[in-house]
């Protein structure tokens, strides 16, 4: 029983009459509802090979097929924790007849990776589920949230459905110049590509007027692409919609060539992921940081005189971390800040909780509260406020509004969320 | 069973919308275009006809802006032809009368059991196009369809009336329908088989001249006036609660 509290049984699929004859004197048992019938060995010829079939003939989908129930995924999926879930237990699942390309379940992993971690057999759900919802979605299959947020995606070139021509309003608060590129095409050092959160969300604003202030103080020469830019829509193609994710890349890149710019440096690690690991497999090389590698090795020429007399805990994002294995950029500036002590949480790093924000779940709340016992972002935060931390500081666009609310329902309200880049403009004085 | 669905482009809400220069129409230049949400219903109608039997579904809209992308959708959702009517100035402002007529003249030539229309749209909110365009082509008309039954060579309707009342009637084909509502809520398209459809599929396109202007002038048109709004109430909540209390007996909504 996991800490986070009830569990849903799981649906058992086992033959209701068995019969058992011994291999020696041919005698035959009736074991039908007996308990003790698990002891023998299983009938394979139970279940058809059917449901990995179909799955593996899809690229991505090969790996499902190779597990042999070690079970080592089940105790870090951070969705088994608070639920009944595991890709193992999917595995199982789909052995004993369930149509993944129809269950709840395929929409509920958030790609965090933490199961490739630990899988002997490199059962890869970060490729399994995209590929199974990819033919799930071309089937019209998609929960309604999802659908929406992909229209949107369509539409505007943004998840929030917010107007593109206000892209870059943030700009006005920012109390530093802001290049815009279409306004003043000259050639840039550093490419800043906002992404949806900080471009639209209040709190995602406020982290992207901080980062720019930051810029400045450092004398990064920067510019961003305003109404130009869309997002990259890497949690929209591990949703399943590769297709909306191949366009959006066919207008970003067209953009994109149009400027003379070194880096490219986003916050969103998500964009990050895809620009440094997708774009590359259709051609497009682009050099690409997430804004704390830019900042890290820059952290000396920032006036960081203000002290912070804090607590504070760091939360590595998925996308970051464990799909791309940094851990020290955002330690690094965390540690330059005067006055704060880093509290490490139990699971970081490697083994990172997820906020449950990745691989579409930041737009499947409602979907995901009919079989989560609580949020993933409400169980991180309980493990932060255990640390007796101040402050949970983090990195990716997504997690402040998703801590920040879990902060509240769970009672916590004294834990501030605050993303690096407005730590560090808090420090300088 | 042959079914025509007419579609039409609105100015998306996304962006607030501004009066022109001359004051006789929104400012078209920044605005973007989506279909109409009744028309989307009506579509969804259709498909969910051709799901239980043979429908062919022809969409047909006018040429405006991004239109190709709703008629693209369509094709991709199962729509078997997508029309796009051309002849008219894309850019400006279609009156209803007008698109009446224009759809009433490709619809002449081409050969349909019924035409589905959304009851209504933000440029139509008197949901005239489907009663204009069956009083042109000669044609039985329904306004309100929440569904509709085959029945040979014609088509059972059920319409919503007032109160909650729903009219079951039957009409000769051919008919027209203002939908009002399908019976799911419209499927989604792939953007990967949106794409397939604009490489695999056309949209054939139709030049229709339908003669001058049918409506009349636009002297002016302007924002409504801002009336009333909301009062936010401070101090503590103990004062606001009083205050509510207050307003709430005063309204006579509680007995004090």
């Amino acid at each position: 029983m996991p800490v986070a509290g009830k569990k849903q049984l799981p649906d058992v699929v086992e033959l209701e009459s068995a019969i058992v004859k011994s291999p020696i004197s041919g005698r035959e048992w009736d074991v039908s509802g007996s308990f003790s019938r698990m002891l023998n060995p299983r009938v394979l010829t139970d279940y058809t090979y059917a449901g990995f079939a179909k799955i593996a003939s899809l690229t991505g989908g090969e790996s499902l097929q190779n597990c042999y129930g070690c079970g080592k995924c089940v105790p870090v999926c951070p969705v088994d924790l608070v639920g009944e879930y595991g890709p193992r237990k999917i595995h199982r699942r789909v052995q004993t007849g369930l149509d993944l390309f129809k269950a709840d379940e395929l929409w509920m992993c958030t790609t965090c990776a933490n199961c490739l971690r630990v899988c002997p057999k490199q059962v890869n759900m970060v490729e399994v589920m995209p590929a199974v919802r990819e033919a799930a979605v071309a089937a019209g299959d998609i929960p309604e949230e999802l659908q929406v947020v992909m229209e949107k995606t369509f539409r505007y070139g943004n998840a929030l459905g917010e107007n593109p021509r206000k892209r870059h309003a943030w700009t006005k608060g920012a109390g530093v110049p802001v290049r815009v590129l279409s306004g003043d095409p000259g050639p840039v050092d550093v490419l800043f590509y906002v992404e949806d959160y900080w471009s639209y969300h209040p709190r995602g604003q406020q982290a992207a007027q901080a980062f720019a202030r930051l810029l400045s103080h450092a004398g990064v020469d920067f510019a961003i692409l305003g109404a130009e830019e869309k997002t990259v829509g890497d949690s929209q193609r591990l949703a399943g919609e590769k297709g909306l994710f191949e366009a959006l890349m066919e207008e970003v890149v067209q953009v994109l060539d149009k400027y003379d710019f070194r880096r490219i440096v986003t916050p969103d690690p998500h964009g990050f992921n895809a620009l440094v690991k997708e774009y590359p497999k259709y051609g497009h090389n682009y050099e690409v940081l997430h804004y704390t590698q830019l900042l890290a090795p820059l952290v000396g020429n920032l006036p960081l005189t203000n002290r912070i007399d804090a607590k504070v805990t760091f939360h590595d994002p998925c996308y970051l971390g464990r799909h791309n294995g940094e851990y020290d950029a955002p330690r690094t500036l965390i540690n330059a800040i005067p006055g704060v002590e880093l509290i490490e949480m139990g699971r970081c790093k490697g083994n990172s909780y997820c906020c449950g924000g990745g691989g579409g779940g930041m737009w499947l709340d409602g979907f995901n509260a009919n079989h989560l016992t609580e949020r993933l972002s409400e169980r991180r935060v309980r493990e932060a406020a255990e640390t007796g931390a101040d402050i949970l500081a983090v990195c990716c666009p997504y997690e402040v509004s998703r801590f920040e609310d879990a902060a509240k329902s769970t009672g916590n309200e004294r834990l501030k969320v605050m993303d690096i880049s407005e730590l560090l403009d808090m420090a300088i004085g | 069973m042959k079914i025509v669905v007419a579609m039409r482009q609105l100015a998306d809400l996304v962006e607030e919308l501004e009066v022109n220069a001359d004051g006789t129409d929104i400012d078209r230049d920044f605005v973007k275009f989506v279909s109409n949400e009744w028309d989307e219903a009506a579509l969804e109608e259709a498909l969910c006809h051709k799901d239980d039997g043979d429908a062919e579904i022809t969409v047909v809209a006018l040429d405006e802006p991004d239109v190709d992308q709703t008629l693209y959708t369509a094709l991709a959702k199962g729509a078997d032809r997508a029309v796009k009517l051309t002849g008219h100035d894309p850019e400006g402002w279609i009156r209803t009368g007008d698109r009446a007529a224009i759809l009433a003249s490709w619809l002449e030539r081409d050969d349909f059991d019924l035409v589905l229309t959304g009851v209504q749209a933000a440029d139509d909110l008197d949901g005239q196009l489907a009663g204009v365009l069956a009083e042109r082509l000669g044609v039985r008309h329904a306004a309100v369809v929440v569904g509709f039954h085959d029945a040979d060579s014609a088509v059972q309707v059920e319409q919503e009336l007032g109160g909650g009342t729903v009219a079951v009637s039957s009409l000769e084909l051919p008919a027209v329908l203002g939908i009002q509502a399908a019976r799911q809520t419209p499927r989604y398209a792939s953007i990967t088989r949106i794409r397939q459809a604009q490489q695999t599929q056309t949209i054939q396109e139709v030049e229709i001249s339908a003669g001058g202007s049918l409506g009349g002038t636009v002297r002016k048109i302007s924002p409504p006036k801002k009336r009333g709004g909301a009062e936010m109430l401070e101090g503590s909540a103990s004062e606001v609660a009083e205050r509510i209390a207050e307003l709430i007996r005063s309204k006579g909504l509680a007995r004090s």
